[in-house]
């Protein structure tokens, strides 16, 4: 450990300020990156549950092209 | 069967939206993990055993979320320019859905790269902004990201708004050698690279390491993200197919 006490680790020399909004947004950005894929699928998958799974209107081949 | 047969068949299958869908649910989580833990050990050791530059101080420290989200960025655009191409010599769907998974994180992980190098710049050159060379061409990269992203809701036809943004993305690749060699066109504020993942860096181990583990942290968050967008996008597409609903039903 760099730093003497929790006090030193969280002023970082006098550079905290800079050093934690770096880091602040770094990990907001992941979180909010994560949450939103995840909300985006829990939302597909509760649309499908009206869909018939047995196929219904679904006949639709796979087309690989555009 | 021959070595380009085979090529052939991967080739097939990779354009296949329901194969890379069977296929690709173990990356997701083997790259969430990765991510998760090479960030956390990386966070830890960046913020609290690397050693402070002896010019910088701690504000060093940055670095570690600075060039990595820089970085991948710059690679995210990448993938896109070629995933452009592939969609323009193949028409390959799936390249269309890459494109479209890789915009949110690239775009916002540009918008990161920019706000931690001024957060950086601030108690290192003094100033928030500066009209650096590398700093102005990752202000294009981020325009570039937005562009493709403004083009693809403006646009109703889907085949339409494939190439359109294929095109864009292709052409945007000559933006990425810009932001590399910026440093050495322009001496201006910006560091020549102090770290590659290919050549031995200037820094000692106990500097770099955790500057490489961070990055390889991107790295896999990136990959977990814009797998699972291109999972969703595939999911939504092809609703109709008959594979879809039953991979639903059973969960999934």
């Amino acid at each position: 450990m760099q730093f003497e006490s929790w006090a030193a680790f969280f002023a970082m020399g006098g550079h905290g300020l800079y050093v934690w909004l770096a880091y602040g947004a770094t990990f907001l950005v992941i979180a909010v990156s994560y949450l939103s894929v995840r909300a985006s699928r829990k939302r597909l998958q509760q649309e499908f549950s009206w869909l018939p799974g047995d196929g219904g209107s679904a006949t639709q081949e796979e087309e690989t092209k555009l | 069967m021959s070595f380009t047969s085979t090529l052939k068949t991967l080739w097939h299958k990779l354009g296949s939206p329901r194969w890379f869908y069977q296929m690709s649910g173990p990356w997701v989580v083997g790259f969430g993990l990765a991510a998760l833990i090479l960030l956390g050990v990386g966070t830890v050791w960046a913020l609290g055993f690397a050693p402070p530059d002896y010019q910088q101080g701690n504000s060093f420290r940055i670095m570690y979320v600075h060039v990595p989200a820089a970085m991948v960025a710059q690679s995210i655009y990448m993938g896109m320019g070629v995933a452009g191409l592939v969609l323009f010599v193949w028409r390959m769907k799936l390249a269309d859905v890459a494109i479209a998974a890789c915009l949110p994180f690239g775009m916002v992980l540009t918008a990161l790269a920019l706000f931690s190098g001024g957060v950086w710049g601030k108690p290192t050159w003094g100033t928030w902004w500066e009209w650096d060379g590398r700093t102005v061409s990752t202000l294009v990269l981020l325009f570039l990201f937005i562009g493709i992203y403004a083009l693809r809701e403006a646009i109703e036809d889907a085949g339409l708004k494939a190439r359109a943004s294929a095109l864009v993305a292709m052409i945007g690749t000559i933006n990425i050698p810009i932001i590399k060699y910026s440093v050495e066109w322009w001496h201006t504020l910006h560091q020549p690279a102090s770290f590659t993942l290919t050549e031995k860096p200037a820094m000692p181990p106990e500097m770099y390491l955790p500057l490489l583990v961070m990055v390889l942290g991107m790295y896999a968050f990136a990959a977990h993200n814009i797998i699972s967008r291109m999972r969703n996008q595939i999911l939504m597409r092809e609703s109709r197919t008959q594979w879809v609903r039953e991979a639903m039903a059973a969960g999934g």
